[in-house]
């Protein structure tokens, strides 16, 4: 009973339900969860753009140190409150350490997290398990409009007195503490103040947000959808919601400590004696600057996993699809997720290594690191095995999840030194980390995220992007990607530190650092291919744009996928399935002996089974 | 080999090779697993093309090869945590691996926005007494110049001398935010924690002078933190030494 709305110019016009709801209650706020995946998702993406777009004037800075950056420069430096970090267009120290505290932030909290566990999951995890929506669909709005505010928090940070957070993503203290504080600053308007209140809105919303996707794959699978019959996608996000329900809120209590230290004076983390600029400071001390380490890195790590395993699962999705057979050891590596979500708890303090380790905790730390390991090396292994025997037709999607194997590869293999206190004592914070972190959420995560977007659009605005554009988008990002992050390797084992304000020196003749001489010219080589990186992205903003209203139409099923999202219509309309789905088979039945087709959908119903196996219960 | 190519800077210290060995080897496992992959990579996207293999197997791989290799993986990283990774962190931090107190040189070095402070005891080799009420501009660690023990102290500002082939104890803190104290030549890192001290202990084996980075953002000078460290030999630590008392100390 579906028909699309003929007003063709509303794609979005999923009507014939019974109750047709206004404007707001169907655009904005809404309870579908597919509306709060595409919020999720357009907001996530616009903060992926602002997130990059604060790293484009730093990568200006490390190139051309004490320059104005061309237009950009003298625009900044006319805008309110912002261009007191720009005199004279040009960025100053303390600009620095705002932009790159931000971008850090945003990066992961606004961007990644919110598009590939929030977007992608709330968009195709009840559409995969065959659910009408999710369990608590008002919890689910709740979720979105938490973080919503905690957007709005961290943007005007930007406008307050003094401008944005600028101790770092981490926001260490006592540096936090004293930050954004004194004359000139308000005593909760300012930057670091905010920045907390904003984390405080946007944990709420993640912890909302797990609950609901939890909830909704024990509770809601379609009658057949037996465990082992689940995408794996659906199983990242599962492992993925734990990982937020059990990590964050150690990280929400820290946030209101270091609030409390920062509004009520209180000394949670700041310890007794503190002296800054020779004079003994207010704090009554007796606190653990160690203590925020700790439970910062108790949910960054797991954290970590959160930005990564989505993304492993829509690389799963695509490669089987794309390869046109069934992913390798699906067993082991739903196995290897959940050893990978238990040992990310345990692994944090390798991040805290220079804080001066005994040698019994820095062993196990270093143990569970390596364990670590293991299931990521089954993770990729099998991705890689999944291609041979397969007949590969190299779609926009496949191209992004092709590329993730040997780009998430090289950040997993720059791992292994790192995981080893001795050696780590060398590249720590160094350049070496930025490129292998990098390695792993950008032309990792962010690639996979990419190859969602190709490759659940059609489901999503009922017509495609357009193929040439996604290619050059997919080259053009390829390319300048790696042009911006192998060289970080080079820098980092010359011992040149991340947050340098001027990379390390403005020339060879005015080096700040002797070490970083040999490896100076690397830095205008990394921001260009960051400019170009940037300019890679205008196909795919102006595709993804141009698509929603004029992409070529599509029918249910472009992709000829297995798995249930599929089996609706494109767009599904409210309550997704215009017809009862039941499941009877495993997800990636590609290219199965006798079959006619090469892909057997999850909800095909077999010969002479009638329609008995639909009763199966799920539960 | 790959880690000259890579441009590692020299080593300074005694125990530095182990650690530059290790690393070394490192990179020799990632960079033989990387071209496996990718070998194996850039063939299976060429040979199952669509166009080469209209038809996709159901059963893909079948053999036990990856198996064994992640096995082989897992040994290797095995032997590298157990043969070496946890016995050579055991040698910088265990209370047996570190220096005898009388043969070692003593300093403290303490951050603050931006530099370091370094604080060497004397022939007494006991620091002087310290207090956070007499820091000042001209006394930025607040000793209390009136103790005995302080008498021969020195303080010397964003330059650490040090004397070669001699143990050295460096204890770490900070006076506002965190600090890191980072060795590159000597392979070694250490926090700066307001609050606690924490010792660290090398050996130099080569003379020249070092650069020391702050190895953790604390505020708008971090960049420009930088502090140089003089390895040399012990005659000419001793007449540095003795200008600085002379300067620090007029009366003497």
């Amino acid at each position: 009973m579906v028909s699309h709305s003929a007003d063709a110019g509303h794609h979005e016009h999923h009507d014939d339900d019974h109750h047709e709801l206004g404007f707001w209650r169907k655009y904005v706020f809404s309870t579908d969860h597919k509306v709060i995946g595409i919020q999720y998702g357009i907001t996530g993406l616009l903060f992926l753009l602002f997130g990059f777009a604060l790293m484009l004037v730093m990568r200006w800075q490390l190139a051309h140190p004490g320059t104005p950056m061309p237009y950009i420069g003298s625009f900044l430096g006319s805008l309110p409150v912002i261009k007191d970090h720009f005199p004279g267009g040009v960025m100053s120290a303390d600009g620095y350490n705002e932009f790159g505290a931000m971008h850090g932030t945003i990066m992961v909290f606004f961007g990644i997290v919110p598009v590939a566990f929030a977007a992608f999951g709330n968009f195709a995890v009840p559409l995969q398990i065959g659910a009408p929506d999710m369990t608590f669909p008002r919890i689910n709005m709740g979720s979105y409009w938490c973080f919503f505010i905690s957007c709005i928090f961290m943007l005007v940070s930007f406008l307050v007195p003094g401008g944005a957070a600028k101790s770092g993503w981490t926001s260490y203290p006592p540096l936090s503490g004293i930050a954004d504080s004194g004359v000139g600053f308000h005593q909760f308007f300012n930057g670091q103040t905010l920045w907390l209140t904003g984390m405080i809105f946007n944990i709420t919303a993640s912890l909302m947000g797990s609950v609901n996707f939890i909830a909704t794959i024990i509770q809601l699978r379609a009658p057949g959808m037996t465990w082992m019959r689940m995408p794996f996608f659906v199983w990242t996000q599962f492992v993925t919601a734990f990982l937020l329900l059990l990590a964050f809120p150690p990280l929400e209590a820290a946030g209101i400590f270091q609030f409390m230290d920062r509004v009520f004076g209180t000394s949670f983390f700041m310890p007794t004696g503190l002296v800054v600029g020779q004079q003994l400071t207010h704090w009554s001390g007796g606190g653990s600057p160690l203590l925020w380490q700790h439970l910062f890195w108790f949910l960054a790590h797991p954290e970590v996993y959160v930005l990564i395993l989505p993304g492993i699962g829509i690389i799963a999705e695509v490669v089987a699809n794309n390869t046109r057979k069934p992913i390798y050891g699906y067993k082991a590596m739903v196995g290897a997720i959940f050893v990978l979500g238990f040992l990310s708890f345990i692994v944090w303090a390798h991040h805290m290594y220079m804080t001066g380790m005994g040698a019994k905790v820095a062993a196990f730390f270093q143990t569970t690191t390596i364990m670590i390991s293991v299931p990521s090396v089954i993770l990729i292994t099998a991705l890689l095995l999944s291609l041979w025997g397969g007949s590969i037709r190299f779609t926009v999607p496949m191209m992004f999840a092709t590329a993730f194997l040997p780009m998430f590869g090289i950040g997993g293999l720059t791992g292994i030194p790192l995981a080893f206190n001795a050696v780590d004592m060398y590249l720590h914070d160094t350049y070496y980390i930025i490129g292998h972190f990098h390695y792993i959420v950008a032309p990792g995560t962010i690639f996979a995220i990419f190859a969602g977007v190709y490759y659940w659009f059609p489901k999503a605005a009922g017509r495609s992007m357009n193929d040439f554009l996604g290619r050059v988008h997919f080259w053009g990002s390829l390319i300048s990607i790696n042009g911006i992050f192998f060289p970080m390797f080079l820098q980092g084992m010359a011992g040149v530190h991340r947050r340098w304000y001027d990379g390390g020196g403005a020339s060879l003749d005015q080096l700040t650092y002797q070490l970083a001489g040999p490896v100076l010219h690397w830095n205008k080589f990394m921001s260009y291919s960051a400019f170009l990186l940037a300019l890679a992205q205008l196909p795919f903003i102006f595709n993804f744009f141009y698509s929603i209203f004029a992409g070529k139409r599509v029918d249910r099923n472009p992709w000829q996928s297995t798995t249930l999202e599929w089996d609706a219509p494109s767009p599904p309309p409210h309550g997704n399935f215009d017809r009862p789905v039941a499941v009877y088979r495993g997800p990636y039945e590609y290219s199965v002996p006798g079959a006619q087709s090469d892909f057997t959908p999850q909800s095909e119903v077999p010969e002479g089974k009638g329609n008995q196996a639909a009763t199966v219960s799920a539960h | 080999m790959l880690n000259k190519l890579l441009g590692i800077v020299p080593d300074a210290s005694e125990h530095g090779y182990l650690v530059d060995h290790m690393l070394e080897f490192c990179h020799w496992f990632m960079l033989l697993l990387f071209v496996g992959w990718i070998a194996y990579f850039l063939y299976a996207i060429v040979r199952f093309h669509r166009s080469r293999n209209p038809r996709a197997s159901y059963h893909g791989v079948t053999g036990h090869l990856s198996t064994h290799l992640e096995f082989t993986v897992v040994i290797v990283e095995a032997v590298l945590l157990l043969g070496f990774g946890l016995p050579l962190w055991g040698k910088r931090v265990t209370e047996e691996s570190f220096p005898d107190k009388a043969e070692a040189l003593r300093i403290h070095a303490v951050g603050e926005q931006f530099g370091w402070n370094f604080h060497y005891p004397g022939a007494d080799g006991v620091f002087g007494r310290q207090s956070v009420f007499l820091v000042s501009g001209n006394n930025p660690l607040g000793i209390d110049w009136s103790d005995p023990a302080a008498a021969d102290d020195i303080v010397s500002k964003n330059e650490m001398h040090l004397v070669n082939y001699r143990p050295t104890v460096v204890e770490i803190t900070s006076k506002d935010v965190i600090h890191s104290f980072a060795l590159h030549n000597m392979r070694i890192t250490q926090d700066a924690m307001p609050g606690s001290r924490v010792p660290m202990w090398f050996r130099p084996k080569r003379n020249g002078t070092y650069e020391i980075v702050c190895a953790q953002l604390c505020g708008a000078g971090h960049f420009a933190m930088k502090a140089s460290m003089v390895v040399e030999e012990v005659k000419d630590f001793d007449s540095w030494y003795k200008d600085a008392m002379a300067l620090l100390h007029p009366a003497k």
